[in-house]
Protein backbone atom coordinates (compact mmCIF):
# COMPACT_ATOMS: atom_id res chain seq x y z
CA UNK A 1 0.00 0.00 0.00
CA UNK A 2 2.41 2.60 -1.20
CA UNK A 3 -0.20 5.10 -2.42
CA UNK A 4 -2.40 6.97 -0.02
CA UNK A 5 -5.82 6.46 -1.72
CA UNK A 6 -5.39 2.67 -1.75
CA UNK A 7 -4.16 2.70 1.82
CA UNK A 8 -7.09 4.86 2.95
CA UNK A 9 -9.56 2.58 1.20
CA UNK A 10 -8.14 -0.62 2.68
CA UNK A 11 -7.55 0.74 6.17
CA UNK A 12 -10.97 2.41 6.28
CA UNK A 13 -12.63 -0.83 5.18
CA UNK A 14 -10.69 -2.78 7.80
CA UNK A 15 -11.64 -0.30 10.51
CA UNK A 16 -15.26 -0.14 9.30
CA UNK A 17 -15.78 -3.89 9.74
CA UNK A 18 -13.93 -3.88 13.02
CA UNK A 19 -16.40 -1.29 14.34
CA UNK A 20 -19.39 -3.28 13.05
CA UNK A 21 -18.12 -6.30 14.96
CA UNK A 22 -18.02 -4.31 18.18
CA UNK A 23 -21.54 -2.98 17.56
CA UNK A 24 -22.85 -6.41 16.68
CA UNK A 25 -21.49 -7.79 19.92
CA UNK A 26 -24.38 -5.90 21.49
CA UNK A 27 -26.74 -8.31 19.75
CA UNK A 28 -25.25 -11.12 21.79
CA UNK A 29 -25.36 -9.08 24.97
CA UNK A 30 -28.99 -8.29 24.19
CA UNK A 31 -29.91 -11.90 23.53
CA UNK A 32 -28.29 -12.97 26.80
CA UNK A 33 -30.08 -10.23 28.74
CA UNK A 34 -33.38 -10.94 27.06
CA UNK A 35 -33.15 -14.68 27.56
CA UNK A 36 -32.23 -14.43 31.23
CA UNK A 37 -35.11 -11.98 31.73
CA UNK A 38 -37.57 -14.46 30.26
CA UNK A 39 -36.30 -17.43 32.26
CA UNK A 40 -37.51 -18.12 35.76
CA UNK A 41 -35.18 -17.34 38.64
CA UNK A 42 -34.35 -21.00 39.19
CA UNK A 43 -32.78 -21.12 35.70
CA UNK A 44 -31.06 -17.74 35.33
CA UNK A 45 -27.40 -18.70 35.47
CA UNK A 46 -27.72 -21.83 33.35
CA UNK A 47 -29.63 -19.80 30.77
CA UNK A 48 -26.88 -17.20 30.69
CA UNK A 49 -24.12 -19.80 30.49
CA UNK A 50 -25.88 -21.61 27.67
CA UNK A 51 -26.01 -18.56 25.44
CA UNK A 52 -22.62 -17.15 26.44
CA UNK A 53 -20.84 -20.37 25.48
CA UNK A 54 -22.06 -19.95 21.92
CA UNK A 55 -19.15 -17.53 21.60
CA UNK A 56 -16.39 -20.14 21.90
CA UNK A 57 -18.18 -23.16 20.45
CA UNK A 58 -19.28 -21.40 17.28
CA UNK A 59 -16.18 -19.19 17.25
CA UNK A 60 -13.73 -22.09 17.11
CA UNK A 61 -15.71 -24.03 14.51
CA UNK A 62 -16.23 -20.96 12.37
CA UNK A 63 -12.45 -20.65 12.31
CA UNK A 64 -12.02 -24.32 11.47
CA UNK A 65 -14.57 -24.65 8.68
CA UNK A 66 -17.35 -22.03 8.72
CA UNK A 67 -15.46 -19.31 6.94
CA UNK A 68 -14.21 -21.69 4.27
CA UNK A 69 -17.77 -22.91 3.62
CA UNK A 70 -18.93 -19.40 2.79
CA UNK A 71 -16.57 -18.87 -0.10
CA UNK A 72 -16.33 -22.45 -1.33
CA UNK A 73 -20.04 -23.42 -1.46
CA UNK A 74 -21.32 -20.67 -3.76
CA UNK A 75 -22.06 -23.11 -6.58
CA UNK A 76 -23.87 -25.62 -4.37
CA UNK A 77 -21.58 -27.46 -5.12
CA UNK A 78 -23.10 -29.34 -8.03
CA UNK A 79 -25.68 -26.75 -9.10
CA UNK A 80 -23.74 -24.09 -10.98
CA UNK A 81 -20.29 -25.63 -10.60
CA UNK A 82 -17.99 -27.36 -8.15
CA UNK A 83 -16.27 -26.10 -5.01
CA UNK A 84 -15.00 -22.56 -5.49
CA UNK A 85 -11.39 -21.88 -4.51
CA UNK A 86 -11.16 -20.35 -1.02
CA UNK A 87 -7.62 -21.08 0.06
CA UNK A 88 -7.41 -17.88 2.10
CA UNK A 89 -10.17 -19.22 4.41
CA UNK A 90 -8.62 -22.58 5.27
CA UNK A 91 -7.58 -22.76 8.93
CA UNK A 92 -4.01 -23.70 8.01
CA UNK A 93 -3.58 -20.82 5.58
CA UNK A 94 -1.18 -18.06 6.57
CA UNK A 95 -3.85 -15.44 5.83
CA UNK A 96 -5.94 -16.79 8.73
CA UNK A 97 -3.49 -15.11 11.12
CA UNK A 98 -1.40 -11.97 11.59
CA UNK A 99 -0.03 -11.01 8.21
CA UNK A 100 1.50 -7.86 6.76
CA UNK A 101 0.37 -8.50 3.20
CA UNK A 102 3.82 -9.03 1.70
CA UNK A 103 5.26 -12.10 0.04
CA UNK A 104 3.43 -15.31 0.91
CA UNK A 105 5.31 -18.22 2.41
CA UNK A 106 2.84 -20.88 1.29
CA UNK A 107 2.78 -21.79 -2.40
CA UNK A 108 -1.03 -22.06 -2.51
CA UNK A 109 -1.51 -18.28 -2.43
CA UNK A 110 -0.14 -15.38 -4.47
CA UNK A 111 1.11 -11.88 -3.81
CA UNK A 112 -2.29 -10.62 -4.94
CA UNK A 113 -4.02 -12.81 -2.34
CA UNK A 114 -1.93 -11.50 0.50
CA UNK A 115 -2.30 -7.89 -0.67
CA UNK A 116 -6.09 -8.25 -0.74
CA UNK A 117 -6.75 -10.38 2.32
CA UNK A 118 -4.09 -9.60 4.89
CA UNK A 119 -6.02 -6.71 6.39
CA UNK A 120 -9.54 -7.86 5.58
CA UNK A 121 -9.66 -11.58 6.28
CA UNK A 122 -9.90 -11.31 10.05
CA UNK A 123 -12.51 -8.56 10.13
CA UNK A 124 -14.66 -10.21 7.42
CA UNK A 125 -14.39 -13.51 9.28
CA UNK A 126 -15.45 -11.83 12.52
CA UNK A 127 -18.38 -9.99 10.91
CA UNK A 128 -19.74 -13.26 9.56
CA UNK A 129 -19.03 -14.96 12.86
CA UNK A 130 -21.21 -12.40 14.62
CA UNK A 131 -24.05 -13.35 12.27
CA UNK A 132 -23.36 -16.96 13.23
CA UNK A 133 -23.70 -16.18 16.92
CA UNK A 134 -26.98 -14.44 16.18
CA UNK A 135 -28.44 -17.54 14.50
CA UNK A 136 -27.43 -19.71 17.45
CA UNK A 137 -28.71 -17.18 19.99
CA UNK A 138 -32.09 -17.13 18.29
CA UNK A 139 -32.44 -20.86 18.93
CA UNK A 140 -31.06 -20.56 22.44
CA UNK A 141 -33.92 -18.41 23.70
CA UNK A 142 -36.73 -20.56 22.40
CA UNK A 143 -35.59 -23.76 24.13
CA UNK A 144 -34.72 -22.45 27.58
CA UNK A 145 -35.38 -24.19 30.89
CA UNK A 146 -35.41 -27.79 29.66
CA UNK A 147 -32.64 -28.37 27.13
CA UNK A 148 -29.27 -29.83 28.01
CA UNK A 149 -26.58 -27.23 27.36
CA UNK A 150 -24.35 -29.77 25.62
CA UNK A 151 -27.10 -30.59 23.14
CA UNK A 152 -27.70 -26.92 22.44
CA UNK A 153 -24.02 -26.26 21.80
CA UNK A 154 -23.93 -29.02 19.19
CA UNK A 155 -27.03 -27.54 17.54
CA UNK A 156 -25.38 -24.12 17.72
CA UNK A 157 -22.31 -25.43 15.89
CA UNK A 158 -24.47 -27.03 13.21
CA UNK A 159 -26.48 -23.87 12.64
CA UNK A 160 -23.79 -21.25 13.28
CA UNK A 161 -20.87 -22.88 11.49
CA UNK A 162 -22.49 -25.09 8.87
CA UNK A 163 -26.08 -24.60 7.71
CA UNK A 164 -26.49 -20.84 7.91
CA UNK A 165 -23.16 -20.18 6.27
CA UNK A 166 -24.06 -22.56 3.45
CA UNK A 167 -27.28 -20.62 2.89
CA UNK A 168 -25.23 -17.42 2.94
CA UNK A 169 -22.95 -18.86 0.25
CA UNK A 170 -26.01 -19.78 -1.82
CA UNK A 171 -28.12 -16.65 -1.45
CA UNK A 172 -26.01 -13.95 0.19
CA UNK A 173 -22.89 -13.87 -1.93
CA UNK A 174 -22.34 -12.03 -5.23
CA UNK A 175 -21.62 -15.41 -6.85
CA UNK A 176 -24.27 -17.50 -5.06
CA UNK A 177 -26.24 -19.95 -7.20
CA UNK A 178 -29.58 -18.77 -5.77
CA UNK A 179 -28.80 -15.23 -6.87
CA UNK A 180 -27.86 -16.46 -10.32
CA UNK A 181 -30.73 -18.88 -10.96
CA UNK A 182 -33.55 -17.63 -8.72
CA UNK A 183 -32.80 -13.92 -8.65
CA UNK A 184 -32.80 -14.26 -4.87
CA UNK A 185 -32.54 -10.93 -3.07
CA UNK A 186 -32.09 -10.75 0.69
CA UNK A 187 -29.93 -7.70 1.34
CA UNK A 188 -30.02 -7.62 5.16
CA UNK A 189 -30.63 -11.29 5.79
CA UNK A 190 -34.33 -11.81 6.51
CA UNK A 191 -33.97 -15.31 5.17
CA UNK A 192 -30.32 -16.20 5.42
CA UNK A 193 -30.04 -15.37 9.12
CA UNK A 194 -33.55 -15.20 10.56
CA UNK A 195 -35.72 -17.63 8.60
CA UNK A 196 -33.15 -20.40 8.84
CA UNK A 197 -32.75 -19.87 12.59
CA UNK A 198 -36.54 -19.86 13.01
CA UNK A 199 -36.83 -23.10 11.05
CA UNK A 200 -34.19 -24.74 13.23
CA UNK A 201 -35.96 -23.47 16.37
CA UNK A 202 -39.22 -25.04 15.28
CA UNK A 203 -37.58 -28.38 14.54
CA UNK A 204 -35.76 -28.53 17.87
CA UNK A 205 -38.88 -27.48 19.77
CA UNK A 206 -40.85 -30.36 18.25
CA UNK A 207 -38.30 -32.91 19.46
CA UNK A 208 -37.68 -31.17 22.77
CA UNK A 209 -41.30 -30.75 23.85
CA UNK A 210 -42.82 -28.05 26.06
CA UNK A 211 -41.75 -27.02 29.54
CA UNK A 212 -43.46 -28.88 32.36
CA UNK A 213 -46.69 -27.08 33.15
CA UNK A 214 -46.84 -25.07 29.94
CA UNK A 215 -50.01 -26.83 28.81
CA UNK A 216 -53.02 -27.79 30.90
CA UNK A 217 -54.25 -31.40 30.75
CA UNK A 218 -56.84 -30.33 28.18
CA UNK A 219 -54.07 -28.83 26.01
CA UNK A 220 -54.79 -25.18 26.74
CA UNK A 221 -51.52 -23.22 26.97
CA UNK A 222 -50.62 -21.47 30.20
CA UNK A 223 -48.84 -18.16 30.08
CA UNK A 224 -45.42 -18.37 31.73
CA UNK A 225 -44.65 -14.64 31.98
CA UNK A 226 -41.09 -13.33 31.78
CA UNK A 227 -39.47 -13.31 35.23
CA UNK A 228 -38.13 -9.82 34.60
CA UNK A 229 -40.01 -7.93 31.86
CA UNK A 230 -37.86 -4.85 32.34
CA UNK A 231 -34.69 -6.82 31.62
CA UNK A 232 -36.32 -8.41 28.60
CA UNK A 233 -37.09 -4.98 27.16
CA UNK A 234 -33.56 -3.75 27.76
CA UNK A 235 -32.31 -6.88 26.02
CA UNK A 236 -34.46 -6.09 23.01
CA UNK A 237 -33.15 -2.53 22.93
CA UNK A 238 -29.59 -3.85 22.96
CA UNK A 239 -30.48 -6.12 20.05
CA UNK A 240 -31.89 -3.12 18.16
CA UNK A 241 -28.62 -1.28 18.78
CA UNK A 242 -26.52 -4.20 17.60
CA UNK A 243 -28.76 -4.49 14.57
CA UNK A 244 -27.39 -1.15 13.32
CA UNK A 245 -23.97 -2.72 13.27
CA UNK A 246 -25.46 -5.73 11.56
CA UNK A 247 -26.86 -3.55 8.78
CA UNK A 248 -23.55 -1.76 8.35
CA UNK A 249 -21.70 -5.08 8.26
CA UNK A 250 -23.91 -6.25 5.39
CA UNK A 251 -22.52 -3.43 3.26
CA UNK A 252 -19.20 -2.89 1.60
CA UNK A 253 -18.27 0.71 2.46
CA UNK A 254 -16.26 1.75 -0.62
CA UNK A 255 -16.40 0.00 -3.96
CA UNK A 256 -16.04 1.13 -7.56
CA UNK A 257 -19.53 0.39 -8.87
CA UNK A 258 -19.05 1.93 -12.31
CA UNK A 259 -19.36 -0.71 -15.01
CA UNK A 260 -17.29 0.10 -18.07
CA UNK A 261 -15.42 3.39 -18.39
CA UNK A 262 -14.94 5.71 -15.47
CA UNK A 263 -14.90 5.27 -11.74
CA UNK A 264 -17.67 5.78 -9.20
CA UNK A 265 -17.20 4.89 -5.59
CA UNK A 266 -20.19 3.95 -3.49
CA UNK A 267 -21.25 1.74 -0.65
CA UNK A 268 -22.75 -1.51 -1.89
CA UNK A 269 -24.87 -4.26 -0.47
CA UNK A 270 -23.58 -7.82 -0.19
CA UNK A 271 -24.33 -8.42 -3.89
CA UNK A 272 -22.10 -5.47 -4.85
CA UNK A 273 -25.12 -3.41 -5.94
CA UNK A 274 -24.76 0.27 -5.15
CA UNK A 275 -26.66 1.48 -2.11
CA UNK A 276 -26.33 4.17 0.52
CA UNK A 277 -26.24 4.16 4.29
CA UNK A 278 -28.90 6.86 4.11
CA UNK A 279 -31.30 4.48 2.36
CA UNK A 280 -30.98 1.78 4.96
CA UNK A 281 -31.17 4.27 7.81
CA UNK A 282 -34.51 5.59 6.57
CA UNK A 283 -35.83 2.09 6.18
CA UNK A 284 -34.49 0.65 9.41
CA UNK A 285 -36.19 3.32 11.49
CA UNK A 286 -39.45 3.28 9.56
CA UNK A 287 -39.60 -0.53 9.73
CA UNK A 288 -38.86 -0.43 13.43
CA UNK A 289 -41.63 2.14 13.86
CA UNK A 290 -44.15 0.10 11.87
CA UNK A 291 -43.33 -3.00 13.88
CA UNK A 292 -43.55 -1.26 17.24
CA UNK A 293 -46.89 0.36 16.39
CA UNK A 294 -48.40 -2.85 15.05
CA UNK A 295 -47.03 -4.87 17.97
CA UNK A 296 -48.52 -2.41 20.44
CA UNK A 297 -51.99 -2.64 18.92
CA UNK A 298 -52.13 -6.35 18.15
CA UNK A 299 -50.80 -7.37 21.57
CA UNK A 300 -53.08 -4.91 23.35
CA UNK A 301 -50.25 -2.84 24.89
CA UNK A 302 -48.11 -5.80 25.97
CA UNK A 303 -44.54 -4.42 26.32
CA UNK A 304 -42.90 -7.73 25.51
CA UNK A 305 -44.73 -8.14 22.22
CA UNK A 306 -44.55 -4.44 21.40
CA UNK A 307 -40.75 -4.50 21.48
CA UNK A 308 -40.63 -7.93 19.85
CA UNK A 309 -42.87 -6.45 17.16
CA UNK A 310 -40.25 -3.75 16.53
CA UNK A 311 -37.59 -6.39 16.06
CA UNK A 312 -39.82 -8.56 13.89
CA UNK A 313 -40.68 -5.51 11.78
CA UNK A 314 -37.03 -4.83 11.00
CA UNK A 315 -36.44 -8.51 10.23
CA UNK A 316 -39.50 -8.60 7.97
CA UNK A 317 -38.20 -5.76 5.82
CA UNK A 318 -34.49 -6.50 5.93
CA UNK A 319 -34.51 -8.49 2.70
CA UNK A 320 -35.48 -5.38 0.72
CA UNK A 321 -34.38 -2.50 2.94
CA UNK A 322 -31.67 -1.48 0.48
CA UNK A 323 -34.34 -0.59 -2.10
CA UNK A 324 -37.70 -0.07 -0.37
CA UNK A 325 -39.27 3.32 0.12
CA UNK A 326 -39.41 4.03 3.88
CA UNK A 327 -43.22 4.05 3.87
CA UNK A 328 -43.24 0.70 2.12
CA UNK A 329 -40.89 -0.58 4.80
CA UNK A 330 -43.19 0.70 7.53
CA UNK A 331 -46.31 -0.86 6.02
CA UNK A 332 -44.70 -4.23 5.22
CA UNK A 333 -43.32 -4.31 8.74
CA UNK A 334 -46.69 -3.56 10.35
CA UNK A 335 -48.60 -6.11 8.27
CA UNK A 336 -46.10 -8.91 8.86
CA UNK A 337 -45.93 -8.22 12.59
CA UNK A 338 -49.70 -8.69 12.89
CA UNK A 339 -49.48 -11.96 10.92
CA UNK A 340 -46.58 -13.42 12.91
CA UNK A 341 -48.20 -12.52 16.25
CA UNK A 342 -51.36 -14.38 15.27
CA UNK A 343 -49.33 -17.29 13.88
CA UNK A 344 -47.35 -17.62 17.10
CA UNK A 345 -50.44 -18.21 19.22
CA UNK A 346 -52.15 -20.33 16.59
CA UNK A 347 -49.16 -22.69 16.32
CA UNK A 348 -48.84 -22.78 20.11
CA UNK A 349 -52.47 -23.84 20.54
CA UNK A 350 -52.67 -26.13 17.54
CA UNK A 351 -49.36 -27.99 17.76
CA UNK A 352 -48.48 -27.50 21.46
CA UNK A 353 -45.21 -25.78 20.60
CA UNK A 354 -43.67 -24.03 23.61
CA UNK A 355 -41.47 -21.31 22.17
CA UNK A 356 -40.42 -19.43 25.30
CA UNK A 357 -39.42 -16.22 23.53
CA UNK A 358 -41.49 -16.33 20.36
CA UNK A 359 -38.33 -16.82 18.27
CA UNK A 360 -39.99 -18.92 15.59
CA UNK A 361 -42.45 -16.10 14.97
CA UNK A 362 -40.17 -13.08 15.38
CA UNK A 363 -37.30 -14.55 13.34
CA UNK A 364 -38.68 -17.50 11.41
CA UNK A 365 -42.08 -16.37 10.17
CA UNK A 366 -41.06 -12.72 9.87
CA UNK A 367 -37.91 -13.67 7.95
CA UNK A 368 -39.80 -16.04 5.67
CA UNK A 369 -42.56 -13.54 4.90
CA UNK A 370 -40.01 -10.77 4.46
CA UNK A 371 -38.23 -12.73 1.74
CA UNK A 372 -41.55 -13.48 0.02
CA UNK A 373 -42.60 -9.81 0.22
CA UNK A 374 -39.50 -8.81 -1.76
CA UNK A 375 -40.67 -11.00 -4.62
CA UNK A 376 -43.76 -8.85 -5.07
CA UNK A 377 -42.51 -5.39 -4.11
CA UNK A 378 -39.19 -5.62 -5.98
CA UNK A 379 -40.50 -7.79 -8.84
CA UNK A 380 -38.28 -7.38 -11.91
CA UNK A 381 -35.27 -5.81 -10.17
CA UNK A 382 -31.92 -7.24 -11.31
CA UNK A 383 -30.40 -9.53 -8.70
CA UNK A 384 -26.83 -8.78 -9.66
CA UNK A 385 -24.74 -6.01 -11.30
CA UNK A 386 -24.02 -8.21 -14.29
CA UNK A 387 -21.67 -6.03 -16.33
CA UNK A 388 -19.67 -5.00 -13.29
CA UNK A 389 -19.14 -8.62 -12.33
CA UNK A 390 -18.41 -9.72 -15.89
CA UNK A 391 -21.33 -12.10 -16.34
CA UNK A 392 -21.57 -13.32 -19.90
CA UNK A 393 -25.35 -13.53 -19.61
CA UNK A 394 -27.75 -11.67 -17.35
CA UNK A 395 -28.61 -13.38 -14.08
CA UNK A 396 -32.21 -13.98 -13.03
CA UNK A 397 -34.32 -11.09 -11.85
CA UNK A 398 -36.32 -10.83 -8.61
CA UNK A 399 -39.63 -12.68 -8.87
CA UNK A 400 -42.29 -13.87 -6.39
CA UNK A 401 -41.61 -17.51 -7.21
CA UNK A 402 -37.83 -17.11 -6.95
CA UNK A 403 -38.23 -15.50 -3.53
CA UNK A 404 -40.76 -18.12 -2.40
CA UNK A 405 -38.42 -20.96 -3.36
CA UNK A 406 -35.63 -19.09 -1.62
CA UNK A 407 -37.68 -18.69 1.57
CA UNK A 408 -38.52 -22.41 1.54
CA UNK A 409 -34.85 -23.28 1.15
CA UNK A 410 -33.96 -21.03 4.07
CA UNK A 411 -36.69 -21.99 6.54
CA UNK A 412 -37.37 -25.62 5.65
CA UNK A 413 -34.48 -27.11 3.68
CA UNK A 414 -31.52 -25.63 5.55
CA UNK A 415 -33.31 -24.62 8.76
CA UNK A 416 -35.92 -27.19 9.69
CA UNK A 417 -34.61 -30.45 8.21
CA UNK A 418 -31.05 -30.42 9.62
CA UNK A 419 -32.38 -29.07 12.95
CA UNK A 420 -34.93 -31.84 13.16
CA UNK A 421 -32.40 -34.54 12.25
CA UNK A 422 -29.80 -33.49 14.80
CA UNK A 423 -32.27 -32.89 17.63
CA UNK A 424 -33.93 -36.26 16.88
CA UNK A 425 -30.57 -38.03 17.15
CA UNK A 426 -29.82 -36.22 20.41
CA UNK A 427 -33.26 -37.13 21.71
CA UNK A 428 -32.76 -40.81 20.88
CA UNK A 429 -29.38 -40.70 22.64
CA UNK A 430 -31.10 -39.17 25.70
CA UNK A 431 -28.91 -36.09 25.35
CA UNK A 432 -31.53 -33.49 24.48
CA UNK A 433 -33.64 -32.91 27.56
CA UNK A 434 -32.81 -32.63 31.25
CA UNK A 435 -34.36 -35.02 33.80
CA UNK A 436 -37.86 -34.14 34.98
CA UNK A 437 -36.91 -33.64 38.64
CA UNK A 438 -34.10 -31.25 37.67
CA UNK A 439 -36.46 -29.29 35.44
CA UNK A 440 -38.97 -28.89 38.27
CA UNK A 441 -36.31 -27.94 40.80
CA UNK A 442 -34.58 -25.61 38.35
CA UNK A 443 -31.27 -25.86 36.58
CA UNK A 444 -29.57 -23.46 38.95
CA UNK A 445 -29.98 -26.02 41.71
CA UNK A 446 -27.00 -27.57 40.04
CA UNK A 447 -24.92 -29.01 42.83
CA UNK A 448 -28.07 -29.61 44.82
CA UNK A 449 -26.82 -32.97 46.06
CA UNK A 450 -23.78 -31.24 47.53
CA UNK A 451 -25.94 -28.48 48.95
CA UNK A 452 -28.17 -31.00 50.70
CA UNK A 453 -25.19 -32.74 52.18
CA UNK A 454 -23.86 -29.45 53.49
CA UNK A 455 -27.36 -28.66 54.66
CA UNK A 456 -27.48 -31.81 56.77
CA UNK A 457 -24.04 -31.12 58.23
CA UNK A 458 -25.06 -27.61 59.25
CA UNK A 459 -28.33 -28.82 60.72
CA UNK A 460 -26.41 -31.41 62.73
CA UNK A 461 -24.05 -28.76 64.11
CA UNK A 462 -26.93 -26.41 64.95
CA UNK A 463 -28.82 -29.26 66.61
CA UNK A 464 -25.78 -30.06 68.70
CA UNK A 465 -25.70 -26.47 69.87
CA UNK A 466 -29.43 -26.65 70.59
CA UNK A 467 -30.25 -23.94 68.06
CA UNK A 468 -32.20 -26.05 65.62
CA UNK A 469 -34.15 -29.31 65.49
CA UNK A 470 -32.22 -32.22 63.94
CA UNK A 471 -32.83 -32.96 60.29
CA UNK A 472 -35.58 -35.47 59.66
CA UNK B 1 16.76 -18.81 18.78
CA UNK B 2 14.14 -17.16 16.59
CA UNK B 3 10.56 -18.45 16.50
CA UNK B 4 9.36 -16.17 13.70
CA UNK B 5 10.29 -14.95 10.23
CA UNK B 6 10.68 -11.33 11.27
CA UNK B 7 14.37 -10.48 11.60
CA UNK B 8 13.92 -6.72 11.94
CA UNK B 9 11.41 -3.98 11.05
CA UNK B 10 13.87 -1.92 9.06
CA UNK B 11 13.65 -3.59 5.65
CA UNK B 12 11.03 -3.34 2.96
CA UNK B 13 7.67 -3.83 4.66
CA UNK B 14 6.27 -5.31 1.44
CA UNK B 15 8.61 -8.25 1.93
CA UNK B 16 6.98 -9.15 5.22
CA UNK B 17 4.30 -11.79 5.10
CA UNK B 18 3.18 -13.75 8.16
CA UNK B 19 4.40 -12.30 11.45
CA UNK B 20 3.27 -14.97 13.88
CA UNK B 21 5.74 -17.44 15.34
CA UNK B 22 6.22 -21.01 14.08
CA UNK B 23 5.36 -20.34 10.44
CA UNK B 24 5.10 -23.69 8.68
CA UNK B 25 3.29 -25.34 11.59
CA UNK B 26 -0.19 -24.09 10.60
CA UNK B 27 -1.50 -27.55 9.68
CA UNK B 28 -0.41 -28.98 12.99
CA UNK B 29 -1.97 -26.05 14.86
CA UNK B 30 -5.24 -26.54 12.95
CA UNK B 31 -5.18 -30.20 13.98
CA UNK B 32 -4.63 -29.19 17.60
CA UNK B 33 -7.58 -26.82 17.31
CA UNK B 34 -9.79 -29.59 15.92
CA UNK B 35 -8.78 -32.01 18.68
CA UNK B 36 -9.32 -29.35 21.35
CA UNK B 37 -12.81 -28.62 20.02
CA UNK B 38 -13.94 -32.26 19.76
CA UNK B 39 -12.43 -33.16 23.12
CA UNK B 40 -14.15 -30.23 24.76
CA UNK B 41 -17.59 -31.38 23.61
CA UNK B 42 -16.96 -34.96 24.74
CA UNK B 43 -15.69 -33.79 28.09
CA UNK B 44 -18.54 -31.29 28.51
CA UNK B 45 -21.27 -33.80 27.69
CA UNK B 46 -19.83 -36.40 30.06
CA UNK B 47 -19.53 -33.82 32.82
CA UNK B 48 -23.05 -32.51 32.31
CA UNK B 49 -24.57 -36.00 32.15
CA UNK B 50 -22.84 -37.00 35.37
CA UNK B 51 -24.02 -33.88 37.17
CA UNK B 52 -27.60 -34.17 35.97
CA UNK B 53 -27.74 -37.83 36.97
CA UNK B 54 -26.40 -37.03 40.43
CA UNK B 55 -28.92 -34.23 40.82
CA UNK B 56 -31.76 -36.37 39.58
CA UNK B 57 -30.98 -39.07 42.13
CA UNK B 58 -30.65 -36.55 44.96
CA UNK B 59 -33.87 -34.78 44.06
CA UNK B 60 -35.85 -38.00 43.89
CA UNK B 61 -35.06 -38.80 47.53
CA UNK B 62 -37.96 -38.14 49.86
CA UNK B 63 -38.71 -34.48 50.35
CA UNK B 64 -35.70 -33.13 48.47
CA UNK B 65 -37.60 -31.93 45.43
CA UNK B 66 -39.98 -29.98 47.66
CA UNK B 67 -37.01 -28.46 49.48
CA UNK B 68 -35.45 -27.44 46.19
CA UNK B 69 -38.63 -25.80 45.00
CA UNK B 70 -39.06 -23.85 48.21
CA UNK B 71 -35.35 -23.03 48.47
CA UNK B 72 -35.07 -24.59 51.91
CA UNK B 73 -31.35 -24.51 52.36
CA UNK B 74 -29.81 -23.75 55.73
CA UNK B 75 -26.96 -22.08 53.87
CA UNK B 76 -29.30 -19.68 52.13
CA UNK B 77 -31.19 -18.84 55.31
CA UNK B 78 -28.10 -18.02 57.32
Amino acid sequence: MSDLPTALNVLFTEFYYWITVVLMFLIHVGFCTYEVGVSRRKNHMTTLMKNAMVIPTVGVTFYLFGWWLYSSMVNGPGITGGFAPATFALPWNELMAAHMGGKPVQSTITDADTALWARLNGVFWAAFLLFSWTTASIVSGSIIERVRSGAFWLIAVMLGSVTWIIDAAWGWHPAGWMVKLLGYHDAYASGVVHAIAGGTCLAVLINLGPRIGKFKPDGTPRNIPPQNPWLVCIGLFLIYTGFWGFYAACNIPIFDVQAGDGVFYSATNIYLQATTLSAITFNFIMALSGGLMAGYIVSKEDPYWTFSGGLAGVIATSAGNDLYHPIQAMLISAIIVVIIYKMHYWVERKFKIDDAVGAVAVHGYAGFLGVVAVGFVLWGYPSSPDTLLGHTEAWARVTPWGQLIGAIIMFWVLGFIPGYALSWILKKANLLRIPKAVEIAGLDHSGFATALQEDDEIRAVLAQEGRMAPAE
Amino acid sequence: MNTGNVQNWDGNIMDIGPIYPFVGWEGFMALLCLIFWVAWHIWQIKMENKRLEREDVALRKSGNLQKAISDEHSLQRM
